[in-house]
């Protein structure tokens, strides 16, 4: 498949070399076609790379023998339709100077060159608001540049007014005070957050009102902003996974999967077949995990407090099972590159299925209360409708983008674990509207328990580890009675599993959509760069076409009806 | 925290007396203020729930106005941009206002000891209780609770607590 991509690559721009890396083709272009590049993927039919998947850049001044300029910039895209992944890299020559944005053609890379502008200092010509996004106003430097220190912390002492950006994005609008006091009245400035029970977690929301209608948001985010990716290249690739736990903190053991299959699939490593049924089995648990904790809590935005006792409550028990496996309520740690951590204990299935059981039900009684429910209805139904034409330019998946009807899932169409031959759906909504967005994550619950089931029947026994000694611990015997046995031990521990040198990206799918890692490896066991693409920073970045003109209390509800976790969003 | 009781009635039988009473009441009713921001919020959110509830130790009454809490709970990490909100917010709590500290990256900065990342919240704001655990278990939250109740006890009307702190913002 990904040969008719080259194939029509290289018809548009013959003197482009398209390669391979694994499941994506890259191309190299120079920064001055990358105008007329970029516009001919997104706009031409044959190629329709619609989603802009992630925006990050490469600092090379430490990369062993590395020749040519300091920083490069890489463009993620996908076309969803045909499962085509492309990545495009353009060197910077200046970081001053930069690049010409694409914000024009998605609008995803808004937020997206924010981001690489304040993480590496590169700018992006003509961007309509290049201002730092995670690190706050009063930072100076770049921390993701190789010569910063990754110790070096800056003190903020007031919060950003966004005073400024308010009025920016009123007047993109063509809303000014002369219209209002056209019609009597004043607008107001609200602010929500970031420390404020409706946000969920550390976001800001700032809305210009008239009356209760919202006219114009900007949002602001950045306040869990942890370091997550300069801290991974102090790491060995081991020791990332606990903090890859900690970025959607609600389905940690998803993305312990994730970072493990991206590393797996960069060494090619066939991990064992118990082992990737053990994956299906818990990665789907944990999506129905993260579909309970987002559903409670957005259901106790709109007032049911009962909902949220049936469905926290059944998340509550699942952790006696989640911790008897991994010894851990929250943060698993469980993957290991090579396979699992451990195998499933004794008497797993009893408890597993006990646990759907009571899932099912919990899920089933909150059911009865919102299906029928004439509030429900009429908050969520219409409101904060989310277009896919809008879902897509700003880098929505997952939920968020299925809601919109289009069906885009990784696991039907980039399977990865035998996930090809499950038998499940894909729910999608019909409008994208909040009330989609609730009932698709109720489905997929459905669906994803059918997996479950599935899996439990089928999965083989055998190891949960291959046996490869780059990334296999070797038993303890050969440890305390052979010489190599303990060198390789040692290795492993101190100096990590060793990647070859290149760069590559894979993802995953996510409870909130897809969950990619870029790696920039330069040989050792620690990764030169990770980049993490973070389905919630997207599905943020597009939140006030959500909601100007609607209410502010459906603001709120639309909010949790998108899932942000900040962990992740701000990594 | 004093009433202005020290200067008509010093350090007396009555206020003594006095202190019993209203420590026994502050003990019982503390209104925590959860100043969730990560990972550790989804713990204190089970520490909550039914299973776990709060509200035998009588802080159930989770209120997220500061003005109205006399117990704030730092559940997550404290990013260098976050810092100014939690001054503030600490700042509008009313007296006698404690300070309990959940979890690694709230006590210490935990795991992420970098450029971004406060390194214990108690570089900004006074802190009573510190939690261990990335997350702690909910249990772990309940026994931070019994703690603030006993440290409670002990104290006095007549006293200004923390009135000498001073952080990296102050
Ligand atoms: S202590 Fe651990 S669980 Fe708590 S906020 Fe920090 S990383 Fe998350």
């Amino acid at each position: 498949m990904t040969d008719t991509v080259s194939e029509k690559l290289r018809a548009l721009f013959p003197d482009i070399e398209p390669q391979k890396v694994l499941d994506a083709t890259v191309i190299d272009v120079e920064p001055e076609r990358l105008m007329v590049v970029m516009e001919r993927l997104k706009t031409y039919p044959d190629l329709d790379f619609s989603l802009l998947l992630d925006i990050t850049a490469v600092d090379y001044l430490t990369y062993p023998g590395q020749q040519g300029g300091r920083f490069r910039v890489v463009y993620t895209l996908r076309n969803w339709k045909r499962n085509w992944l492309l990545q495009v890299r353009t060197p910077v020559a200046d970081p001053e100077l930069g690049l010409p944005t694409v914000s024009g053609l998605w609008g995803a890379a808004d937020w997206a060159e924010r981001e690489v502008y304040d993480q590496y200092g590169i700018r992006f010509q003509g961007h309509p608001d290049l201002r730092r996004i995670l690190n706050h106003w009063q930072f100076e430097g770049h921390p993701l540049r190789k010569d910063y220190d990754i110790y070096k912390g800056q003190v903020c002492y007031e919060p950003d007014r966004l005073e400024k950006e308010i009025r920016a994005r009123l007047a993109a609008k063509g809303i000014d005070q002369s219209t209002m006091s056209d019609i009597n009245t004043e607008m107001m400035f609200l602010n929500l957050g970031p420390s404020h029970p409706a946000t969920h977690g550390a976001i800001r929301i700032f809305t210009a009102l008239d009356g209760e209608t919202i006219m114009a948001n900007v949002n602001e985010i950045g306040y869990l902003h942890r370091g997550f990716e300069k801290t991974a290249e102090n790491r060995t690739y081991n020791q990332i996974i606990p903090l890859t736990d900690r970025l959607n903190y609600c389905s940690a053991l998803m993305n312990n999967i994730a970072y493990v299959k991206a590393v797996e699939s960069w060494l090619g490593i066939e991990i064992t077949d118990r082992a990737m049924f053990m994956r299906v089995i818990l990665g789907e648990f944990f999506r129905v995990q993260d579909h309970l904790v987002c559903l409670a809590a957005n259901l106790v935005d709109m007032g049911g407090l009962t909902n949220y006792w049936y469905l926290y409550n059944e998340k509550e028990a699942s952790y006696d099972f989640i911790s008897r496996l991994t010894g851990a309520r929250l943060t698993s740690s469980f993957t290991r590159i090579g396979g699992m951590y451990r195998d499933f204990y004794e008497g797993w299935e009893a408890d597993l299925e006990r646990q759907l059981q009571a899932i099912e039900k919990g899920v089933n009684d909150s059911l009865k209360l919102v299906l029928q429910n004439r509030i429900v209805h009429d908050r969520t139904q219409g409101t904060c409708v989310l277009s896919p034409e809008k879902a897509l330019s700003y880098g929505y998946t997952g939920p968020n983008l299925r809601s919109t009807g289009i069906a885009f899932d990784l696991r039907k169409d980039n399977p990865y674990y035998h996930y090809d031959s499950f038998d499940f759906d894909i729910p999608i909504g019909s409008r994208g509207d909040i009330y989609d967005r609730i009932m698709v994550r109720f489905e997929e619950i459905f669906e994803s328990i059918k997996i479950i089931r599935q899996a439990v029947k089928r999965i083989p026994a055998g190891p949960v580890f291959v046996d490869d000694h780059r990334v296999a611990l070797p038993p303890k015997e050969q440890v305390y009675h052979k010489i190599e046995g303990l060198a390789n031990h040692f290795k492993l521990i101190f100096e990590g599993v060793k990647t070859p040198a290149g760069e590559w990206y894979d993802s995953y799918e996510a409870a909130n959509g897809e969950l990619g890692f870029h790696f920039v490896s330069d040989g050792s066991g620690t990764p030169y760069k990770l980049k993490v693409r973070p389905p919630c920073f997207y599905a943020m970045s597009g939140f006030h076409e959500m909601i100007e003109g609607e209410m502010i209390a459906d603001a709120i509800i639309n909010l949790g009806s998108i899932n942000i976790i900040g962990g992740e969003l701000d990594r | 925290m004093a009433l202005g009781l020290e200067a008509r009635l010093g350090d007396s039988v009555l206020t003594t007396k006095l202190d019993e009473i209203i420590n026994w009441g502050r003990q019982y009713s503390l209104w925590p203020m959860v100043f969730g921001t990560a990972c550790c919020a989804i713990e204190f959110m089970s520490a909550a729930a039914s299973q776990h509830d709060i509200s035998r130790f009588g802080a159930e009454v989770v209120r997220f106005s500061p003005r109205q809490a006399d117990l704030m709970l730092v559940c997550g990490t404290i990013s260098y941009k976050q810092a100014p909100i939690l001054k503030r917010i600490y700042e509008q709590m009313p007296h006698p206002r404690w300070v309990v500290a959940m979890g690694a990256c709230a006590s210490s900065g935990g795991i992420y000891d970098n450029y971004c990342t406060v390194q214990g919240i108690d570089t900004v704001i006074p802190v009573d209780v510190y939690i261990s655990g990335c997350p702690p278990r909910p249990e772990a939250v309940l026994d931070a609770l019994i703690a603030i109740q006993n440290k409670i006890q002990t104290e006095s009307v007549l006293e200004d607590r923390h009135k000498d702190f001073k952080g990296i913002l102050d």
